[in-house]
């Protein structure tokens, strides 16, 4: 565990994420920046960050496009270039890969990446169509087939392939709720019991309601640097230590599988190589739980466990905030909220409060080592990071 | 018939006009593509040529949607399910005329087509899988 940071973070802000229904997108990414900017005080936001890179799903939610500069604006940093960055739901996560890239290319040395979405004012056949253009529009859109319904089909394949059930999937939901419930950030903040899960109201089967992530409002960021002058800002900066994106077939039908995201596989292969680590030295860990089947595909696609074994890690409680590798401590996508552009750096503001030891309530014992994992539609983007405490 | 089609999503559909299901292949490397496309991504050639598909598949998975958008909500509750035909190729699609209860994955499913077309762009016509 020797390897060198690819960039530091230091420092992270997160809108308080759920229904703000006097706010638009980048009033709430002022209130992520704002955060950021307070919690890092030698930093002078106008002389030392150089660009901005945004992720930010659709257009079609507030009917504004042109994200990067209304964000530069409404957080004090014109004229820095700001850039959108769109991969579904993966978009903040692959800012955080251009904001790498940017860094590591030598062009700049400290940069915000970060993400946005605001949701909640539309109606949900609204929501389920933008989220849908995520999909393959010539034969999913086409055959009416939802994002739920793309990640159902991943769930039947699954169950009929492995044996899990739909009990297993209600657990990563319970979980969740439990983590959110500690989250003074989340959208809700209520634990649930298996029993509520499992007779909530049919979304698309198997998934039902509580297997589905929230419609939620919300901004995330992130301050990154070059290594070297991390300590310029920051006696305790959060080292990224591996970086892995990766792409697939925009049609679910078209993979290889429907049991796993060959994506996320590729993703974290080459996050774990940069690091040079293994997946046992991971100690918290945030993935996209976009719906409760796709926890369990990320256990399995990150190497927590071996193909079809996702369903044993939540029944013996491994995953839980007492277990020995907690996922989504935060609440995950399932309670914090999915705002989908905001959601991949919402990962890594997490993580950094776990590894700096400001998560409070649902404080993981002294880790070290964590991870975040965003995925982009069905699984056509994935992005897997690695970080290291100092 | 099928050589002066373009090797377009545009011309598959047109062939489901004319209740056909049809495929791509590259006469370079022999790569099937479906849905089609205007070059193998295999071999990056453009020798292509269309070929026509047997219409009875396996059945993958499947889903029932009981949330959908503005234009399929007066059909909730309905089946969704992705279809294996030949040659490892797949597609989705909605299943008709087949109650919840007799769906099993590694069912035969058969493909039909639809008259009707939509009235928003784009206008192509429907194909559906129903028991064989
Ligand atoms: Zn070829």
């Amino acid at each position: 565990m020797s390897s060198k940071p690819l960039v530091s973070i230091v420092s992270a802000g997160l809108s308080k994420f759920g229904r703000h229904e006097e706010h638009v997108g980048r009033e709430l990414f002022a209130q992520a920046t704002k955060e950021a900017f307070d919690r890092c005080p030698r930093l002078d936001p106008i002389k030392d960050i150089e660009a901005l890179f945004i992720g930010h799903m659709g257009e079609s939610y507030e009917h504004q496009g042109h994200t990067g500069p209304t964000l530069a604006d409404w957080t004090g940093l014109l004229p820095k270039p700001a850039i959108r960055i769109e991969s579904a739901c993966a978009s903040s996560g692959s800012a955080l890969r251009t904001g790498i890239m940017a860094i590591l290319s030598g062009l700049h040395k400290v940069v915000i990446v970060g993400g946005v979405e605001n949701m909640t004012h539309r109606t949900t056949a609204e929501v389920t169509e933008f989220l849908a253009m995520a999909s393959d529009m010539a034969f999913e859109q086409f055959n009416g087939i939802t994002f739920p319904g793309l990640y159902a089909l991943m769930a039947t394949a699954h169950m009929n392939k492995y044996g899990t059930t739909e009990e297993q999937m209600a657990k990563v939901a319970v979980k969740n709720h439990y983590n959110g419930s500690l989250n003074p950030k989340a959208h809700l903040q209520k634990e649930i019991t298996l029993k509520k899960a499992l007779e909530s109201k049919l979304v698309a089967w198997p998934l039902k309601m509580y297997d589905c992530s929230l419609i939620t409002d919300g901004a995330s960021c992130l301050i990154l640097t070059a290594p070297e002058i991390a300590k310029n800002f920051t006696d305790t900066p959060v080292h990224v230590i591996g970086s892995g994106l990766a792409s697939d077939t925009i049609g679910l039908y078209q993979r290889e599988t429907l049991t796993s995201l060959k994506a996320a596989r590729v993703a974290s292969q080459e996050a774990y190589k940069m690091a040079n680590i293994n997946p046992k030295d991971v100690d918290v860990a945030e993935v996209h739980d976009c719906f409760t089947i796709a926890e369990l595909l990320a256990y399995e696609d990150l190497g927590f466990c071996s193909p079809g074994k996702g369903g044993n890690l939540i029944d013996e409680g491994i995953t839980e905030l007492g277990g020995n590798l907690p996922v989504n401590t935060s609440g995950g996508l399932k309670a914090k909220g999915h705002p989908v552009g905001a959601t991949g750096t919402a990962q890594a503001y997490e993580i950094y409060l776990q590894l700096t030891g400001q998560a409070q309530k649902r404080q993981v014992n002294d880790a070290e080592i964590g991870l975040s994992h965003n995925v982009g539609g069905s699984g056509a983007t994935a992005s897997v990071h690695l970080y290291r405490r100092d | 018939m099928s050589a002066e089609r373009p090797f377009t999503i545009s011309s598959f559909y047109k062939f489901v006009t004319e209740k056909k299901l049809m495929a791509v292949q590259c006469d370079d490397c022999q790569n099937l593509l479906l849905p089609p496309k205007p070059m193998c991504t295999k071999c990056f050639s453009i020798n292509l040529k269309w070929i026509e598909l047997e219409n009875t598949g396996t059945l993958l998975s499947y889903t029932v949607i009981h949330v959908a958008p503005e234009e399929f909500q007066s059909m909730v509750p309905y089946i969704v399910g992705i279809v294996e035909f030949e040659n490892g190729l797949h597609l989705p699609g909605i299943i008709r005329d087949l109650p919840v209860e007799q769906i099993k994955i590694g069912m035969k499913l058969k493909i039909d087509f639809d008259p009707s077309t939509s009235n928003v762009w784009p206008e192509w016509n429907r194909y559906f899988f129903r028991p064989v």
